[in-house]
C-alpha cells in the first residue's frame, strides 16, 4: 500500500461504511495484544454480576478498530498523526458477536501541512458508540 | 473513598524503558483488524519510509497504561478501579511506534474535576525513545463513578 496522495481527497469525500464484526474471541486477543485483561471483556458471568447485561468490548478494541479503518483510507498506518475519541456507549458482545459499522468523512485539508482532519463515526445496533472521534490524517 | 484533588498537576519520574516487539506489534494490529503489511513486514515497513515495522495508531495505549498505573494504584490517589470507566483517549504521534523502540513514559496529572457526584481525571503521557526524542502524547480521562 502507498500513502494517499493530498491532491486526490476533497473536503466532503466519505470512507466507507466498512462493517467490523467482533466476536468474544475478538476481545480475548485484544485483552492479550493489550494487556488489559479486566474481565467484564471476557467474562460473561462476571460482566453479569457486575451490572453489565453481557461481556463488553473494551473502548480502546472500537477505537482501535475504526482507527483501522482509518489507516486502511490513509494507505499506510503510520499517517494516522493525531486520533482521539470519547467513550459515549458500550458495545455489548453476545456469545453470537456483533459488528460495528464505520464510516468517515474529510472534514478538512491543510494545504499547508498536507493533511486531512477526519470525522469517525462509528456504530454499533444503530447506535453511536463513539464521540467526538476525529483522526488527523498526513498525506503524501 | 474520594479522589484525591492534591494530585492534580503532579509529574511523576520518568517509568519504564518498555520494550517494543516485533511479536507485540504483529499481535496488537491482528487484534484490531489491520491487515496493513507496515505492522507485519519489515521489508513493506522499510519500503514506506519505516526503520522497521511499526505500531498501529491505539498501541501507544498500551505503554500510557503501563505508565499511569503508579498513580491510578497508589492509595493515596483514592481511585477505586472497580468504579473506573474509560471516558476519553487521544494520541499524537510525533513518530510511529517502531519495533525496537525502547520508549519512556512521563506522566502528568493534567486535571481533576468533579461533576455530577463523578470525578473526571484526566492524564497525559509522553513516551519518548531511548535518545528522549518525543515518539508520542497519549491523553486519557477515565471517570470514577461516585458511590452509591
Amino acid at each position: 500500500m502507498a500513502a494517499r496522495a493530498f491532491t486526490d481527497v476533497t473536503v466532503g469525500e466519505q470512507i466507507g461504511p466498512v462493517s467490523v464484526p467482533v466476536r468474544r474471541e475478538t476481545l480475548v486477543a485484544y485483552a492479550n495484544a493489550s494487556g488489559d485483561q479486566n474481565p467484564i471483556h471476557q467474562d460473561e458471568a462476571f460482566a453479569k454480576k457486575v451490572g453489565l447485561p453481557d461481556v463488553i468490548a473494551h473502548g480502546m478494541w472500537t477505537m482501535g478498530a475504526s482507527g483501522t479503518v482509518v489507516a486502511d483510507w490513509a494507505g499506510d498506518a503510520g499517517r494516522v498523526v493525531e486520533f482521539g475519541t470519547r467513550f459515549t456507549n458500550m458495545v455489548v458482545v453476545p456469545v453470537g458477536g456483533t459488528e460495528l459499522v464505520v464510516t468517515g468523512v474529510v472534514k478538512s485539508l491543510d494545504e499547508a501541512t498536507r493533511r486531512a482532519t477526519i470525522e469517525v463515526t462509528t456504530t454499533n445496533n444503530g447506535a453511536k458508540v463513539l464521540g467526538r472521534c476525529t483522526a488527523v490524517v498526513q498525506l503524501d | 473513598m474520594s479522589v484525591n484533588l492534591d494530585f492534580q498537576g503532579r509529574v511523576y519520574p520518568p517509568s519504564g524503558p518498555y520494550a517494543v516487539s516485533a511479536a507485540d506489534i504483529a499481535a496488537f494490529a491482528a487484534a484490531v483488524g489491520s491487515t496493513d503489511p507496515v505492522h507485519t513486514d519489515a521489508e513493506a515497513a522499510r519500503a514506506a519510509g519505516y526503520p522497521d515495522v511499526i505500531a498501529p495508531p491505539t498501541m501507544a495505549v498500551s505503554y500510557d497504561q503501563q505508565t499511569s498505573h503508579q498513580y491510578v494504584a497508589d492509595p493515596e490517589a483514592g481511585i477505586d478501579y472497580s468504579r473506573v470507566v474509560h471516558g476519553e483517549q487521544s494520541f499524537v504521534h510525533h513518530r510511529p511506534i517502531t519495533a525496537g523502540d525502547e520508549l519512556t513514559g512521563t506522566l502528568t496529572v493534567d486535571s481533576i474535576r468533579q461533576a455530577g457526584g463523578h470525578s473526571m481525571v484526566t492524564v497525559r503521557t509522553e513516551l519518548t525513545d531511548a535518545g528522549g526524542a518525543p515518539v508520542a502524547t497519549t491523553t486519557s480521562t477515565i471517570v470514577v463513578r461516585g458511590g452509591e
